[in-house]
């Protein structure tokens, strides 16, 4: 009766949570590929390496348009980030400008300042992207394919940057492009091209390897904190089982008596 | 505190007894924790504890956040990111405040049902089920109003959807709706006020809460027969009851710990997965998101909302007979506090003489259907208002007032009740038997006759 009871709960807290997941599922129009990334699962780290190349994708292929408001260069240094040495991260900040209050002026950035704001308003900020466009790895079911495969979010951005047809169309006085993840026309060009840039570690940087590098780079500035997230939630959760475990005993050796002495009579 | 018969505090030493003349404080929590409580309760009845710690969770992670929380237009996005990127831990605290409100509700949805499974809001336990309904009613407005703090594009468009139905309300309802506003639009003003409320509300739900157990504590708790505790003796209310410390703690939290254990997993491996990803854009006035949905607590309530369009022959006829005043958009609003509303009349609408489900052969379908209709309708008001969706809505919101305004009148003068157990000694020493293993003790072989 009691195993019973439970199960009933257990499985009416599911069912009562799936309908939200599914409709996140039904928007999804385009094509996008279910890339994998170093940090899904949930032992998935960030690659250091892979992080500083994004960054140079970014640097060279978005930033002239698009911002990442809400991260501050300091952060390129962090643990589980890029982790740029100090001296590489202030002189990275000097190639930005930013605006002073106090001087009045344009200066150039350093350490506590942020990345500058989209460079005009066609182009969304940037920091948020891969978490504002999650949801695509089909989760259906019960989340366990989002728990395994990802959240969606950085597959989308690589599928987005790899999705160019070829296909244009003047429309209104500005130009449109096909894009097969989004399933229609986009106003941003195609940005990358095979050897565009050269990669300070000698990888390759083929069209797919740079879309790759920058979805991970901005899965970085969405969730900095990915890495120590997983590591609470592993410490958590074996504590609560443990715990869990230890009650269960406590408990049945409390109710023991109880139980005998009903069984008696 | 409570009407069954038990042993009270009497303070021994001479420092008990001093405190115990001026302020009979330990003597109050001793009766609390100490109440007899039917013996035969089942894990359904985990979730007040559940709640409680949910409602701590909030308040505690709560006052952290605001303390790095800027509730203005300009600043509030960014200063939600200064702690998921900056404050140490801040975004294990935002993560659990977040998916703590879920768990909140869930816990709260199924606490609900147990109710009204086992019939505990039937006579004498009423005003727990009005508090408790009140609760709930406090709960929605506080996890509203906490929503459109992060000032994401779904905080802004749900801000704008919701107390937009305050102005459907004919006559008074754009006076109304700008009054709520602080102005014509979700504006600055509006943010603040929302959180001030956010920040109140839960302590007022404290409040209700302590008023909560105040009532079950005196009417004593329910239990899956519906029987009550006997009160004729000390002894005869121990022959059914067990003090609440240690047997109920110490069971309440080894199913808190189960739960914690899978909240903990969700917010630590994948903590976005039940919120709308459009929140990590900034709000923004003049781009509509493609679909508004709030999150997944209120949607049976959203999908009753929009199951009435102009269309419904139900609002035809209420249009024509109110000469035009009460339109679909004010009937949908009319049917989603409505759907509310009788839920609370629930102890009125039921005219059984049975408390528990157990005895009641045809109330269990009619209540499992209640719980899939409940899915369905979350279901529904995810989904696109068009088509085959909103019909389902309305299928739904239809069984919805029908179980409570025609179906459980009903069933107290039509349903023949199974026999219920004499006392509840004798129901849990049955369900303890019934869940002894069954193997080499005996030889019978031979099924037992029942009868």
């Amino acid at each position: 009766m009691k195993l019973r009871t439970l199960a009933v709960a257990a499985l009416s807290s599911l069912v009562l949570a799936l309908p939200a997941t599914m409709a996140e599922a039904t928007k999804v129009k385009g094509e996008v590929t279910n890339f994998d990334f170093s940090f899904q699962g949930l032992t998935g780290t960030y690659d250091r390496n892979q992080l500083q190349r994004g960054l140079q994708v970014y640097h060279e292929a978005c930033a002239s348009c698009h911002g990442l408001q809400y991260v501050a260069f300091r952060t390129l240094s962090d643990r589980n980030g890029p982790e740029l040495p100090e001296d590489q991260m202030r002189a990275f900040a000097d190639m930005y400008e930013v605006w002073d209050e106090e001087l009045r002026d344009w200066r150039p950035a350093t350490g506590p300042d942020h990345f500058p704001e989209s460079q005009f308003e066609g182009a969304p900020d940037l920091s948020l992207m891969t978490k504002a466009r999650a949801g695509f790895s089909g989760p259906y079911g019960l989340g366990i394919n989002q728990l395994m495969k990802g959240i969606g979010g950085p597959e989308y951005v690589a599928s987005f940057l790899l999705g160019y047809t070829g296909e244009e169309d003047f429309q209104a006085g500005s130009m449109f492009y096909e894009n097969v993840a989004y399933g229609g026309w986009v106003s941003m060009a195609p940005v990358l091209f095979d050897d565009m840039l050269v990669y300070e570690d000698g990888t390759p940087a083929t069209e797919e390897q740079m879309a790759l590098d920058v979805a991970a780079f901005l899965t970085w500035t969405a969730e900095p904190k990915l890495v120590e997230r997983k590591h609470a939630g592993f410490v958590g959760v074996i504590f609560l089982t443990v715990f869990a475990v230890l009650l269960y005993l406590t408990n049945k050796r409390l109710w023991a008596p109880i139980k005998n002495a009903a069984k008696k009579d | 505190m409570s009407g069954i018969p038990h042993d009270h505090y009497e303070p021994k030493s001479n420092a008990e007894k001093y405190v115990h003349r001026r302020l009979p404080i330990i003597g109050l929590i001793y009766d609390t924790i100490m109440i007899p409580t039917p013996k035969n309760l089942n894990w359904m009845w985990i979730w007040g504890i559940v709640l409680v710690f949910c409602l701590v969770l909030q308040i505690v992670t709560g006052i952290v956040l605001a303390m790095h929380y800027t509730p203005h237009v300009d600043h509030a996005f960014a200063s939600v990111e200064h702690i998921m990127r900056n404050v140490n831990g801040g975004h294990m605290l935002r993560y659990l405040h977040q998916n703590g409100a879920m768990l909140f509700f869930l816990a709260v949805y199924l606490h609900m049902f147990r109710s009204m499974y086992y019939g505990s809001y039937k006579t004498p336990r009423e005003i727990t089920w009005i508090i408790g309904m009140l609760i709930y009613l406090l709960m929605m407005a506080t996890a509203f109003m906490g929503y459109v703090l992060p000032w994401g594009q779904m905080s802004f468009w749900g801000a704008t959807v919701i107390t937009g139905l305050f102005g459907a309300i004919p006559g008074i309802g754009d006076t109304l709706q700008m009054w709520i506003l602080g102005g014509p639009a979700v504006d600055n003003a509006a943010l603040n006020r929302f959180f001030s409320l956010h920040y109140l509300l839960p302590f007022v739900i404290l409040g209700l809460v302590i008023v909560h157990i105040w009532a079950f504590h005196t009417t004593g708790n329910n239990n899956p027969t519906g029987v009550e505790v006997r009160r004729g003796s000390k002894e005869e209310a121990e022959k059914d009851t067990l003090p609440f410390w240690p047997y109920f703690v110490i069971k309440d939290l080894f199913a808190l710990a189960v739960i914690l254990a899978l909240f903990w997993a969700l917010v630590g491996f994948m903590p976005n997965f039940l919120g709308h990803t459009d929140n990590y854009i900034e709000a923004n006035p003049l781009v509509t998101p493609p679909e508004i949905v709030p999150e997944w607590y209120f949607l049976p309530f959203y999908a009753i909302l929009r199951a009435f369009t102009s269309d419904v022959w139900i609002v035809i006829a209420v249009n024509w007979l109110t000469f035009g005043i009460v339109d679909a958009t004010f009937f949908g609003v009319l049917a989603m506090f409505g759907a509310i509303f009788v839920w609370a009349l629930l102890p009125w609408l039921d005219t059984s003489s049975v408390r528990s489900g157990r005895y009641r052969p045809m109330f269990k379908w009619w209540f499992w259907l209640f719980i899939i209709n409940f899915v369905v309708l979350t279901w529904a008001g995810a989904m696109p208002a068009e088509g085959i969706y909103t019909t389902i809505a309305l299928i739904g919101t239809t069984y919805w007032f029908a179980y409570f305004l025609v179906i459980m009148p009903l069933l107290g003068v039509l349903e023949k009740p199974l026999p219920e157990p004499e006392t509840i000694e004798q129901d849990f020493k049955e369900t303890v038997k019934a869940s002894e293993p069954k193997g080499p003790k005996g030889p019978s072989a031979e099924p037992i006759p029942a009868e």
